[in-house]
């Protein structure tokens, strides 16, 4: 494990942030640092930096998330960008109008950044090879949401002091989860150990390559860990198709105070949202002592702050050459 | 009026169907093979192509060649996908019927029949679908279209999945001598999936398309070919499990033939890297070990042949995510260079790549090509086994673009393609 506290980052050369896979310890933990000084802006009564005055920001939402969309337009308008949200619903690109078609009219209204949330995988990758400004993924498909992953390491850091050796336990439907995938990335390459907690029918294969260790029930992968990460299920598919029944999986899988206390007494309860309450989680979890899960959404603008404000003074001295497009 | 006449001299000539291998001489007189023997003296009026260091072959059948006419004519037309194949030295193709409409009836083979004629010079013979509009539940009529020309029966992309109806259809089809090929697919167990199940699908947050999918639809076809004494050929497997099954089912005396795509050959699902939608296809592009399991089957003749299995898109279907690509890529351009990888790295001899190019297909589909015996079409071509060359787009003749072997080198070029004695094609690089 390299200690990416000794030789910290001056800097970060990257153009977009398209995922945790293509991020260094040093980077990931360089974007964590400069997440942790924009916290406070946040908790001023003056929020508004001015730093991006003049800059536009488009959050391209193929897919509908209130939240992410409110998180990133939020960190957006700290920052001092015109943020605009456009929300493309998929029938309206059925219609005739590509992917590509899209990105290339959108890049013609000179943004300098592209927030994208897309339903398939590697769309926004796709995209980001067709626009001359930076593109950040806001999730795709079942492939990666880094933002996510970032602020869940955040909310981690900022509780535990560092991800390093801690036991961390993701649990739920993995198999659609990106999530799940982006957190595996960034826990393993900063040191942490990672579980998957899941009924057979909701993992992927090969996740153990990944770099995760697999566990079928609750009380194995639960014990003594340190943060207990629930994912989102879906209600589809909960009508017998991948599991049987909602009051099958709570009772397996449900995370309730007996299933909790597996895990450290100091354990951290985590959800990225939105909750089913009863389904994946009970209610007085969710709103018990451990849980954090208020404090994830808080990091969420913080880290979309952080990484805006980067890929901003990245693109601020070579913006006028409007290299990459192809 | 005399006769055309063209000697090809000292070409090293490969030729399956006659056990031929060496350095000869062709003789051609008026669209037909006059002779293949050593030291022939040209006849008076001869054209002579000096092929010294070249090679000579068969010209290549392609047993599935899909073209966008009727229907998709932006994709590709009976003319475009000839100038296409002949470029890459295929001088015979079977047309399959997913056109729209579907190839499914007498005067539909008629059109294709006559549209071949009029604009093509490679020979195109139509496939037409087991049922009807491939709906899985009425039979065509097989011994009309087969007089009306169509000299196979397909479901196209699709599996034959009711089993009463797989049932009739091969132990009518019998009766015609009739082969139907087919490809497997469990529409059940593949839904949603875009690419080889496995980890490389769970990096990609891709759905997975299980080995299973092809290998239990397969096998039931093959206890049904076996009950039903039909003539069943697998149009494109992909698994070592499909080869074992076909292989056990051929030692047991039935009539069963398979058939592998060439990106199945020389490609696999490492290569779709960063989301590349050329290399979408059907079946998936599996795991290396699968890979080389396609390649021996292909050396010791448990597949038959080798298709390009052409399928041409414009890039408004191409350039999507992944997921909601076209599936299939383009390949009879590159059919022959990429076959060639096999012969240059040594893993399957180069008369069993003829043979599985052109002599099988020829013989399992009942087609007049494939040979250089005396008498027959003059259908072959010269071609250089080490001539290197880079696939560029710009470069590509079919109609579509999508091929999977964009920026690929290859070592061997057809340099002249003939068909009925006649020079169609000529590589001017």
């Amino acid at each position: 494990m390299v200690n990416v506290k000794n030789s910290p980052l001056k800097s970060f050369n990257q153009r977009h942030l398209l995922g945790i896979a293509e991020l260094s310890p040093h980077e990931i933990q360089y974007l964590l640092d400069r997440a942790d000084e924009a916290v406070s802006v946040s908790r001023q009564l003056e929020k508004k930096k001015s730093v991006l005055r003049g800059r536009t920001q488009i959050n391209l939402f193929f897919e509908a998330s209130t939240r992410t969309q409110a998180s990133f337009e939020l960190a957006g308008k700290r920052l001092g960008a015109d943020v605009m949200n456009m929300s493309v619903a998929s029938s309206s690109v059925k219609k005739g109008e590509t992917l590509i078609d899209t990105a290339m009219t959108l890049n013609a209204m000179q943004p300098d950044l592209l927030v994208v949330r897309h339903q398939s995988a590697g769309a926004v990758e796709l995209l980001a090879n067709k626009v001359s400004c930076s593109v950040i993924n806001a999730g795709d498909g079942a492939h990666e949401h880094p933002t996510q992953a970032l602020l869940d390491a955040l909310t981690i850091q900022r509780n535990k002091g560092s991800l390093d050796g801690l036991v961390v336990a993701i649990c739920g439907d993995v198999l659609h989860s990106r999530v799940a995938r982006s957190n595996i990335l960034l826990l393993n390459a900063m040191g942490a150990r990672v579980r998957v907690v899941a009924p057979s029918t909701l993992l992927p294969s090969g996740i153990e390559k990944l770099g995760a260790e697999v566990f079928r029930n609750m009380k194995d992968g639960l014990k003594d860990a340190d943060i207990v990460m629930m994912l989102r299920v879906q209600r589809e598919r909960m009508a017998g198709a991948l599991i049987p029944s909602v009051r099958e999986y709570f009772k397996y899988f449900g995370l309730d105070a007996e299933k909790l206390s597996y895990a450290k007494p100091d354990a951290l309860v985590m959800h990225p949202g939105p909750m089913n309450r009863g389904v994946e989680i009970a209610s007085e979890i969710a709103d018990g002592p451990q849980s954090v899960i208020e404090t994830q959404v808080e990091m969420g603008v913080a880290i979309r702050m952080a990484i805006i404000e980067i890929l901003m003074e990245n693109t601020k001295s070579n913006s006028s050459n409007g290299g990459g497009a192809s | 009026m005399s006769k055309q006449k063209t000697l090809i001299k000292g070409a090293y000539v490969i030729d399956p169907s006659q056990d031929i291998d060496g350095i000869f001489d062709v003789l051609i007189i008026d669209g037909k093979i006059d002779a293949v023997r050593e030291g022939l003296t040209a006849p008076k009026d001869a054209e002579i192509i000096n092929a010294t260091g070249k090679h000579v072959f068969p010209g290549l059948v392609d047993a599935r060649v899909y073209v966008g006419e009727p229907g998709g004519e932006h994709r590709e037309t009976i003319a475009s996908a000839s100038k296409s194949a002949a470029a890459g030295g295929v001088t015979s193709f079977i047309m399959m019927p997913e056109t729209d409409p579907v190839i499914d009836d007498v005067a539909l083979v008629d059109f294709v029949r006559r549209a071949s004629r009029d604009d093509a010079e490679v020979r195109i013979y139509p496939a037409v679908s087991v049922t009807k509009g491939f709906e899985g539940r009425e039979l065509t009529e097989v011994g009309l279209l087969q007089e009306a020309g169509a000299v196979m029966l397909t479901e196209g992309k699709r599996s034959l999945n009711n089993y009463q109806t797989l049932k009739r259809a091969l132990t009518y089809a019998r009766d015609f001598d009739m082969v139907i090929s087919l490809e497997t697919i469990d529409p059940e167990l593949s839904s949603n999936g875009v690419m080889n199940a496995g980890l490389n699908a769970t990096h990609l947050g891709l759905s997975g398309i299980p080995r299973e999918a092809e290998i239990i639809p397969l096998e039931r076809d093959l206890r049904i070919a076996a009950l039903t004494k039909g003539n069943y050929h697998a149009a494109k497997i992909s698994t070592s499990d499909s080869a074992e099954a076909i292989a056990k089912y051929k030692r047991e005396g039935n009539s069963v033939t398979c058939g592998v795509s060439i990106n199945h050959l020389t490609l696999n699902e490492n290569d779709i890297g960063r989301y590349r939608t050329y290399l979408r296809l059907a079946p998936p592009l599996r795991d290396e070990d699968d890979r080389q399991a396609m390649i021996r089957a292909l050396a010791d003749g448990t597949i038959d042949i080798i298709v390009s299995s052409h399928d041409p898109h414009d890039v408004d279907d191409k350039r999507h995510p992944f997921a909601e690509a076209a599936e299939g890529a383009i390949g009879l351009e590159t059919l022959f260079a990429a076959a060639m990888r096999l012969y240059h790295n040594e893993e399957v001899t180069l008369t069993r790549l003829i043979d599985a190019l052109s002599t099988r297909p020829a013989k399992i589909f009942g087609l007049p090509g494939g040979t250089l015996k005396p008498g027959s079409d003059a259908d072959l071509i010269i071609a250089d086994l080490d001539t290197p060359w880079v696939v560029h787009e710009e470069d590509i003749v079919s109609r579509s673009k999508n091929t999977p072997f964009e920026g690929e080198r290859f070592s061997g070029k057809i340099l002249q393609t003939i068909v009925d004695g006649r020079t169609i094609y000529s590589d001017n690089t």
